[in-house]
């Protein structure tokens, strides 16, 4: 972002790349995914780098308040500097926080998920998808709660997924029912409270007994846990767990 | 007397829910109409599960349809008269009698069909550990109240009908087919007329009694969301669910701390904050938190969508709304006595710390209540009080804040090398 600031110019978008995106080795293949999808189709982004710092999400959640305020206080300094207006990223948490908390703060902006960025680049004939692919393969699309309840975006990776001409199949628990994968609230970073079973393996469970041959997900943390769901039933080699902007890149350009 | 009864109970139930800090729910006026009006007139969220959602509005038309009939009776109480509006409606009346009596039976179908859902069948969160004792058995004198209620509904009508036919009596008007309750008119073949006056009379007295019994029965019992779901909903959250609750309080704080040259006495510190983070106490909720408490109707369908629940972990939201509302209760009932709030609060004596953070704030529960009430919010709120007031999150958690505070991420990485992904 500081190199677009110096020349004096400013990019259609920001991407956020969030925490996990820019660190946990999953995630970076999403967020590497995202990237290209962007540079198909044309798109001038800007990240923030080094001066990206976490949304605070993960310390709002966990109860603190405090180091919340702290965070997107900084955050939107940031992004107010810049005069950032458009702000894209792949993660539901950060979407939700910088949407829903920051304006409270000072810190006001149009923000997208990636998967509503990248259909809205596909209807507008920006991003061409090669229908063969994934051509009658069964894709189930796992809710982030932080997309679909939080922000009531149940539509947006349903469409791209239709639109790879997949056969998608739904979960017993989907859309508003959706059965979370049990990394929200800040659980992601701590071990689960006594009980008969973990929550990624009980939705792991719902995913599999649709035969899907892929899970997308729309978020870094429910990738992680639904793999790891996966991996702990010893499907991995039947069953992929793939970000909606992973199926996208492993098309071919045309 | 009943109802002088019903309105200290209600003014007892407005005085403990102010015990709670107000809170702004006073914009978009005519969405808030319409949010009441879908969802506790509406009932649109019962209809998520059809057949509880289809018995549901039965009983719940049947109610306020029967009601109606009520008012003929008190009216009749009054006056000495007997089915005072029949000569006024005439040909209508009978219709009137006939849609009630339909009703009545339709009602009395679907409480059985309800009964047998959480007695014969068992369903699963109707038996979670928070609904043993007094929540099991008030579910269940609610629906045996109900029964009764529509019974003498149509006894009492039934030997009216059997005494138009058989007294001699002008004041039995012919009122019309009573095509539910002329069933049982044949049992009073034989008798004499005036044991059937009698019934008639036990019957008419007997349902309008119940009727007030049950007006004051709400007051102890989930069965108050018949009233309350109405303000419930209109004072619900309308924000994305996403949006967690925001302190204005912390906001000043950190301009402070991140301005130091920022005036601290140009930003007045507003009054209906409250002075301690988060809640320890139902003191420390806010007012339609507490209203959430006494709407709930123990349904749990809140609880069977959360998957903390699911997983057989501690938490139950519902269970963190019966919490809140016992807690609130107890401190009522001091307050009755004239003594001060005791030291118990509704954080460790109630609800307990393994509950609150095994909630993902998922909001599932949220989204399954069918008259918007938001467990979440309290949960979060203890959060809020355990981390902000005590310190004492998990001591992963504290990690990964610590995490924050010093590298800008959960995880301990160089906020440098926060580009080194495009570069692999
Ligand atoms: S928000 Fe918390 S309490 Fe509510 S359903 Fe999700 S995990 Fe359960
Ligand atoms: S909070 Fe709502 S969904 Fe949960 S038990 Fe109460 S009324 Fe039912």
């Amino acid at each position: 972002m500081a190199e677009w600031n110096q020349a004096g110019k400013s990019p259609e978008v920001l991407f956020w790349v969030g925490c996990a995106g820019s660190f946990d080795d999953r995630s970076k293949k999403i967020t590497k995914a995202f990237v290209e999808l962007l540079q198909r189709a044309n798109v001038s982004f800007a990240v923030l780098g080094p001066e990206e710092s976490c949304s605070g999400d993960p310390a709002k959640r966990a109860g603190n308040e405090f180091l919340f305020q702290m965070q997107a206080s900084t955050n939107i300094k940031t992004l107010n500097r810049y005069s950032v207006k458009k702000i894209v990223t792949a993660c539901p948490h950060c979407f939700n926080t910088i949407k829903n908390e920051y304006p409270q703060l000072g810190g006001t902006y149009e923000v997208l998920h990636h998967t509503q960025f990248l259909n809205h680049l596909v209807e507008e004939g920006r991003l061409e998808i090669d229908e063969n692919t994934y051509k009658g393969k069964k894709i189930t699309f796992h809710d982030p709660c932080y997309l679909g309840r939080a922000n009531n975006e149940y539509n947006a990776p349903r469409s791209l997924i239709t639109k790879l001409k997949a056969e998608l199949v739904e979960m017993k628990s989907c859309k508003e029912k959706g059965l979370c994968c049990g990394a929200g609230g800040a659980q992601m970073f701590k071990d689960a409270e006594k009980g008969n079973k973990e929550v990624n393996i009980e939705r792991t469970e719902q995913a599999l007994d649709t035969n899907t041959e892929v899970i997308a997900a729309g978020c870094p943390f429910c990738n992680t846990m639904l793999h790891d769901g996966v991996k702990n039933k010893e499907k991995e080699s039947k069953v992929a767990v793939m970000d909606v902007a992973q199926l996208l890149a492993q098309t071919e350009s045309l | 007397m009943a109802v002088g009864l019903f309105t200290r109970n209600i003014l007892r139930i407005i005085r403990n829910i102010r015990l709670g800090h107000a809170i702004d729910r006073s914009d978009r006026k005519s969405d808030r109409w319409k949010h009441m009006a879908r969802l506790a007139l509406g009932q649109s969220k019962m209809t998520v599960r059809p057949i509880a959602g289809l018995l549901h509005i039965i009983v719940y038309v049947g109610f306020v349809v029967i009601n109606i009939e009520l008012l003929e009776i008190i009216l009749d109480g009054f006056l000495g008269t007997h089915r005072v509006l029949a000569p006024y409606l005439g040909s209508a009346y009978d219709v009137l009698i006939s849609v009630f009596e339909v009703f009545a039976l339709l009602v009395i179908v679907a409480v059985t069909l309800f009964w047998l859902r959480r007695n014969a069948l068992r369903i699963s969160r109707f038996w979670k550990p928070e609904m043993k004792g007094w929540p099991k058995k008030d579910a269940d004198y609610i629906l045996y109240i109900e029964l009764v209620l529509m019974f003498l509904f149509l006894t009492m009508n039934a030997s009216d009908f059997w005494l138009q036919q058989y007294s001699q009596d002008a004041s039995y008007v012919q009122a019309g087919r009573f095509p539910v309750s002329s069933w049982i008119t044949p049992l009073f073949d034989g008798m004499q007329v005036s044991s059937v006056i009698l019934v008639e009379r036990i019957a008419w007295w007997m349902h309008i009694i119940g009727i007030f019994a049950f007006l004051n029965y709400l007051y102890y019992s989930k069965h108050l969301h018949i009233l309350l779901a109405f303000p419930n909903t209109f004072y619900a959250n309308l924000n994305p669910l996403g949006r967690f609750s925001h302190s204005e309080t912390v906001a000043n704080e950190v301009k402070l701390m991140l301005d130091p040259s920022a005036d601290p006495y140009a930003t007045p510190s507003p009054t209906s904050e409250p002075s301690t983070f988060g809640a320890a106490d139902v003191t420390d909720l806010h007012r339609v938190q507490l209203l959430n408490a006494y709407s709930c109707t123990e349904c749990g369908r809140c609880t069977d969508e959360c998957p903390a629940n699911q997983t057989g972990k501690k938490l139950s939201p519902r269970k963190i709304m019966m919490d809140t509302r016992d807690r609130l209760e107890s401190v009522g009932k001091l307050l009755n006595k004239g003594l001060p709030i005791d030291d118990n609060t509704l954080l460790d004596n109630y609800v307990s710390r393994e509950e609150l953070w095994a909630c993902t704030t998922c909001n599932a529960c949220v989204e399954a209540c069918p008259i918007s009430i938001d467990p979440l919010s309290i949960i979060m709120d203890m959060r809020q009080y355990l981390v902000m007031e005590q310190s004492s999150a998990p001591t992963e958690l504290n990690a990964m804040m610590t995490n924050i505070e010093n590298n800008g991420a959960p995880w301990p990485f160089n906020q440098q090398d926060r580009l080194k992904w495009s570069k692999e």
